[in-house]
């Protein structure tokens, strides 16, 4: 017995060793230390939002900037709203749309975002506070930014009538959407939205199958054809639906559509193989079929735009430092860099300000003023986007935003719409 | 169980004990990961729901709201939506169930029978999987290009003036679908009835020749009943699959064809999940009718 005991001996005392170290860290790892004393070192966000958002150069220029690393997590835009009304703790900073916040605000999942705490908040641009563009009112049908922005308090459910110090979302980018076309397989000029319609692109057409901003593509062409003028395109009544669902089936029944798309490289691949010569579309998408060499233009049109913008919003929970390192980040975006770098994008910034001075004056020129490229304008990766003397579709930040007719939202009824929109993809 | 109550009771518990051990892991897996997320299925269905959150009140209006209409047709003298589209997946799941079938059984026949030395058995069985090798996203977007209006296909016709115009209905209608989901599911057809095939005593076709049998009276008197089991598993493959599919149907379809799977997918993105619910609820006892129908038809448990 001593004797076999003896030799057995270190190797007992080595395996209860590796056992007490694979203990302790599973403790530590268990009980959260571990990450809480990483923390004090660095700081980590967790960047919820659409992937078109999430650019890997702005979270580079970032943490160069101070440190603080940005974790993207990217979904789409519909899983950006269904993560923050079932799963508030799973990111730091949200970047959603502002018509989600009807569904996420009563909730109770975001944070009122303290105006004194953001250093550029007054220079923020009036179309999101006031809904003005150059002094002028632009449409606020829908779900307009300045209808949400504001919060009663910093723990609230409820949007405030009038501006207060706490904003539900800081503006990170924000565009007006058209009609993209194939000027080169259209050939001759097209003017009105009531064009997505007309028989003659019949099985050419396309348009969003995503409910509540397909329906607004809708609503703009009932109207253009001069079928119905809604008092509010964004909140219709039952019987508005019906009206445009029925308009949107009888122009599938006689095949009017070639396809519907529901995600950026879908109407991108419909417009550059020629399937379809018209649609509802992104600007980006616009730009991604013109790097392949085809034309396609992001129509302006005479009955306006539908206009879209998205923020940045803190989750109710977020506390302490993580809460300042959100804060800082929002901060750093308005603060000119990042907004430069959008607006090459073709997007608009929330500050314009700051933007303007990181950029070139020629850059500015093409576009936000809508001026000729007076050089070859490139992207923020270096591609050429437009020659020297050309134009940027729709013209000037002032033109074209001015332009809106109505914004993406969603209704009260949109149950029923949604149920409607089925009807219509089965018709 | 005959055997074991014969032998004491003593023998018998270790073995039964063992057994109950031996099949734990994979039923903790089967509650945890299939049942309870299930039950919770069909209990949301019966709750209530606003833009926002679920009211945990017990309602039947989301079951309601899908037969909603249904009792008349609509003014387009159409189904209303949940008959329409079940009529429409259902066609396309019998369309692609059939393909498959013949496809599929043509394919393991010619595997198991035509095929002497089991190397290139293997090499053509390998040979069958290379779809499986890429994504099935991709394989489904490489079909645009050449079923497309300005496809190969339309190029080709065009070109040789088969056709003046392009045909349209190449792409982005009920043929493509079917032609997709053939393109993807046939393996799932081969494998069960190759495997069913195998095992065929090959003495009894020999026996049939003898007996003066022709090759069709032997295919379909002597194959094809002993390949019964792996024709109905391979049938609740295909047909399981393509009734919740909405990929597929979206991409081919031009999202222009309504599929169970795709009114689910549009209900749970715009948060309404007690009516995806009810709707996945609806389908999942649609598919389970088919299921046993097709059990009927073979004790699948006594072939295997």
């Amino acid at each position: 017995m001593t004797n076999d005991t003896t030799p057995a001996k270190p190797a007992i005392d080595t395996t209860s060793e590796r056992r007490a170290v694979l203990k302790g860290t599973a403790a530590i790892l268990a009980s959260g230390i571990f990450p809480a004393v990483h923390a004090q070192e660095k700081i980590v966000l967790r960047y919820l939002g659409t992937a078109v958002n999430q650019d890997k150069a702005i979270g580079e220029k970032f943490k160069a900037d101070t440190g603080i690393e940005i974790q993207y997590v990217a979904v789409t835009t519909d899983d950006v709203t269904k993560r923050a009304v079932t799963a508030p703790n799973s990111f730091d900073l949200i970047d959603t749309e502002y018509f989600s916040l009807k569904k996420i605000v009563p909730t109770g999942n975001l944070k009122g975002i303290d105006s004194k705490k953001i250093k550029n908040a007054d220079k923020i641009t009036s179309l999101f506070t006031t809904g003005m563009v150059g002094g002028k009112k632009v449409g606020d049908q829908g779900t307009a930014p300045k209808k949400v922005i504001y919060l009663e308090g910093e723990k609230s459910k409820v949007f405030a009538k009038s501006p207060t110090q706490f904003m539900s979302l800081i503006p990170t980018v924000y565009n007006a959407d058209t009609l993209g076309i194939r000027p080169d397989l259209i050939k001759r000029p097209i003017d009105s939205w009531a064009e997505l319609l007309n028989p003659e692109f019949k099985g050419k057409a396309s348009i969003l199958n995503i409910p509540s901003i397909g329906i607004m593509d809708a609503a703009m062409v009932v109207e253009a054809k001069g079928i119905y003028k809604y008092p509010d395109k964004g909140n219709m009544t039952k019987k508005e639906i019906d009206l445009t669902i029925k308009t949107l089936i009888e122009a599938k029944k006689a095949g009017q559509f070639r396809a519907l798309w529901k995600d950026f490289n879908e109407s991108v691949n419909l417009m550059a193989s020629g399937e379809v010569v018209i649609q509802s579309m992104w600007s980006p998408a616009v730009t991604a079929v013109r790097t392949k060499g085809i034309a396609c233009t992001f129509q302006p049109l005479k009955e306006g735009y539908r206009a879209w913008a998205a923020g940045f919003g803190l989750p109710a929970t977020l506390s302490g430092r993580k809460l300042d390192g959100a804060y800082e980040f929002i901060n750093w975006f308005l603060d000119g860099w990042a907004g430069a770098y959008l607006n090459r994008q073709g997007y608009y910034s929330a500050v314009l300000d700051t933007a303007k001075s990181k950029m070139e004056a020629y850059e500015w020129a093409y576009w936000m003023e809508g001026k000729a490229a007076t050089q070859d304008i490139k992207s923020p990766n270096g591609d050429v986007l437009a020659k020297t003397g050309s134009m940027r579709d729709g013209g000037s930040y002032e033109t074209r935003m001015g332009g809106i007719a109505c914004w993406n939202a969603v209704m009260d009824e949109n149950e029923y719409m949604v149920k409607k929109w089925n009807e219509f993809v089965a018709a | 169980m005959q055997h074991n109550t014969s032998t004491p009771s003593a023998v018998a518990l270790p073995r039964t004990l063992s057994a109950v051990w031996q099949a734990s892991p994979y039923a903790l897996v089967f509650v945890l990961f299939f049942l309870i997320p299930l039950g919770l299925i069909v209990m949301v269905s019966f709750w209530n729901f606003n833009e926002y959150e679920i009211i945990p009140a017990f309602t039947l209006r989301n079951y309601f709201s899908i037969f909603e209409g249904c009792s008349s047709l609509n003014d387009y003298g159409d189904l209303c939506v949940t008959f329409k589209t079940y009529v429409s997946t259902l066609r396309i799941s019998l369309l692609v169930w059939l393909l498959t079938l013949v496809l599929g059984f043509a394919v393991a026949y010619f595997l198991a029978f035509h095929v002497r030395t089991n190397r290139m058995q293997t090499l053509l069985f390998v040979l069958c999987t290379i779809p499986f090798w890429t994504s099935n996203v991709i394989r489904m977007i490489s079909w645009i290009p050449l079923l497309g209006r300005n496809g190969l296909v339309n190029q080709t016709l065009i070109n040789t003036g088969l056709v003046q115009q392009p045909i349209e209905w190449l792409l982005f209608s009920e043929f493509s679908v079917v032609l997709a989901f053939v393109h993807l599911y046939t393996m799932f057809m081969i494998v069960p009835i190759f495997n069913s095939m195998m095992r065929i005593d090959r003495s009894l076709i020999e026996a049939a020749q003898d007996a003066g049998a022709s090759a069709w009276q032997t295919l379909w008197n002597i194959i094809v009943p002993l390949s019964r089991t792996g024709i109905i598993i391979g049938s609740i493959f295909v047909i399981t699959i393509v009734m919740g599919d909405f990929v597929t149907i979206g991409v081919m379809g031009g999202q222009q064809i309504a599929s169970v799977g795709k009114i689910i997918q549009v209900q749970t993105s715009a948060l309404q999940l007690p009516l995806a619910a009810a709707n996945a609820v609806m389908l999942l006892i649609v598919a389970l009718m088919i299921i046993w129908g097709l059990t009927r038809l073979v004790d699948i448990r006594s072939e295997l």
